[in-house]
C-alpha cells in the first residue's frame, strides 16, 4: 500500500541528492522521509475521518443519549466507545465531567468516558496504525475501550459520590434525566467541510513538530542501539517491567505524538509489545495536569483512587497483551 | 446597541485564541462590543456547556469546543 511513498524516498534520495546506496546518511535520510510521509497521511485521513464523525455526532448528543437510555450494564461500553469517536481537549474535562453528572449519568459511566476518550483519540490511532500497523492498532483500540469500560463499572462500584467537592454534590443532588431537546445543527455538509478541515489543519500543525522530532530520534536510536538491546532487561519474564513503565509513564505528559515513534523503535529493539503498550497508555490515558483541572470537581482522595484504579487496569492488560502477543 | 461577548474558558491555550479573534475582529470592524472572559468553573456550567471554549453573544451559545475563524465571528457578529 505504501510502495510509492518508498519510490519517492528513493528517487528522492539516491537520485535527487545522489547520495549512494548503503551509506549511513543516505539510509537514515531515506528511512526518516518515508516514515513522516507515511505516518503524515495517515494521521491526516484519521484526524479528518474522526472530524467528520464528530460534526455529526457531538458530545451534546452522547450526554442525552447516555442520559435517556437505560442499557442494562452496556451504558459503560456505550460510554468507553462514544470517547473513541468524540475527542475532548483536557481544558474540557472539568465542564464535561459537570455535565454528564448534571444529565444524571452514573458518575463510573462519566469515568469510562474520561478514560477513553483521551487513551484512544484520532492523533494516537494515525500514529498506530502508521508505526505498528493494523493489527496492533485494533488490539490497542479494543484494549483501550474495555479498559475504559472496566475502570468505570469498579469506579461506580466503589460508591465515590461522598469524595466530590461540596459544590459538585449540590449538582448531582440537582441531578435529572435531561429532558431538553438537542437543537441538531441541521448544516449540510458542505458548510460543514471547511470547519472540520480548519480543525483538522490545526491539529496537525499543533502536532507535526512532535512527530518530526520523535521520528528523528526514534531514526538515531535506529542506528545506535543494537538488537534486541533490552531483552535483558525487559523480557516478557521479568515482572516488574510492566509495573515500572506504567508507573513512569503516568506523570509524562506528552501528547502522544512526540513518544510514540520513540516507542516503536524500543518494541523493535527487543522490549514487549506489552509492556510497551502499558507504557504509552500511562502517557496518553493518565496525567498529572489532568488531575490538577479534576481537582476543581474531585477531592485528590478520589483522584487517587481514580488514578490508582486506571493504572492498575493498565499492568493488567500490560501482562495480558505479554500473555498473547 | 452594545453586544455583550462572553468568552466561556478555563484558561487552556485553545481559550486564550479564541479571545484573541474575538478581539481583534471587534477592533478590525469598529463592533460595539464588550468582551468578558469568564474563568470560573461554576460560572460556566450556568450556560450548560461541556466542551470550552465557548463563544457567548448576548447571552446565545453560537460556538462551543472550537477556536472559530475571524470571519465566523465577524458573521456571528453582525
Amino acid at each position: 500500500m505504501f510502495d510509492w511513498i518508498q519510490n519517492i524516498a528513493d528517487w528522492f534520495v539516491y537520485d535527487v541528492l545522489n547520495m549512494n546506496q548503503g551509506q549511513h546518511l543516505a539510509e537514515a535520510l531515506n528511512f526518516f522521509i518515508y516514515d513522516t510521509t507515511k505516518i503524515l497521511i495517515l494521521l491526516f485521513v484519521v484526524i479528518f475521518f474522526m472530524g467528520i464523525v464528530n460534526s455529526y455526532f457531538p458530545i451534546d448528543k452522547v450526554k442525552n443519549y447516555l442520559s435517556r437510555h437505560k442499557l442494562y450494564g452496556l451504558e459503560y461500553l456505550m460510554a468507553s466507545l462514544f470517547g473513541v469517536v468524540t475527542p475532548f481537549c483536557s481544558c474540557s474535562s472539568v465542564p464535561l465531567f459537570i455535565g454528564f453528572v448534571r444529565g444524571g449519568i452514573p458518575l463510573g459511566v462519566t469515568f469510562s468516558f474520561l478514560i477513553t476518550s483521551p487513551l484512544v483519540n484520532e492523533v494516537a490511532i494515525g500514529l498506530f496504525i502508521g508505526l505498528f500497523g493494523l493489527k496492533t492498532t485494533i488490539i490497542y483500540v479494543i484494549s483501550g475501550v474495555l479498559l475504559g469500560t472496566i475502570s468505570g463499572v469498579i469506579l461506580q462500584k466503589l460508591k465515590l459520590e461522598s469524595y466530590l467537592t461540596p459544590w459538585v454534590k449540590e449538582v448531582l443532588e440537582n441531578a435529572q434525566r435531561e429532558q431538553d431537546i438537542f437543537q441538531a445543527e441541521k448544516q449540510p455538509f458542505k458548510q460543514r467541510l471547511p470547519i472540520i478541515w480548519a480543525e483538522v489543519i490545526k491539529i496537525l500543525k499543533g502536532i507535526i513538530p512532535y512527530v518530526l522530532v520523535g521520528i528523528a530520534i526514534g531514526g538515531l536510536m535506529h542506528g545506535y542501539i543494537p538488537e534486541g538491546f533490552f531483552e535483558k532487561y525487559m523480557d516478557k519474564d521479568n515482572l516488574f517491567a510492566v509495573p515500572i513503565a506504567t508507573i513512569l509513564a503516568v506523570p509524562m505528559y506528552s501528547n502522544a505524538s512526540g513518544i510514540l515513534p520513540v516507542v516503536q523503535v524500543l518494541v523493535a529493539k527487543g522490549i514487549p509489545l506489552g509492556t510497551a503498550i502499558a507504557f504509552m497508555m500511562g502517557v496518553v490515558g493518565l496525567s498529572l495536569p489532568e488531575a490538577m483541572l479534576l481537582k476543581k470537581v474531585m477531592t485528590l482522595k478520589l483522584i487517587a483512587i481514580f488514578f490508582s484504579v486506571v493504572t492498575l487496569c493498565i499492568i493488567i492488560s500490560g501482562y495480558v497483551f505479554n500473555i498473547l502477543l | 446597541m452594545t453586544k455583550v461577548i462572553k468568552i466561556l474558558g478555563t484558561g487552556c491555550p485553545k481559550c486564550q485564541t479564541m479571545t484573541g479573534v474575538v478581539k481583534d475582529v471587534v477592533s478590525e470592524n469598529n463592533i460595539d462590543a464588550t468582551i468578558e472572559k469568564v474563568e470560573d468553573i461554576m460560572e460556566i456550567m450556568k450556560f450548560n456547556v461541556m466542551t470550552t471554549p465557548a463563544l457567548v453573544i448576548d447571552d446565545v451559545i453560537t460556538i462551543k469546543g472550537r477556536v472559530p475563524s475571524k470571519d465566523e465571528v465577524l458573521a456571528l457578529l453582525n
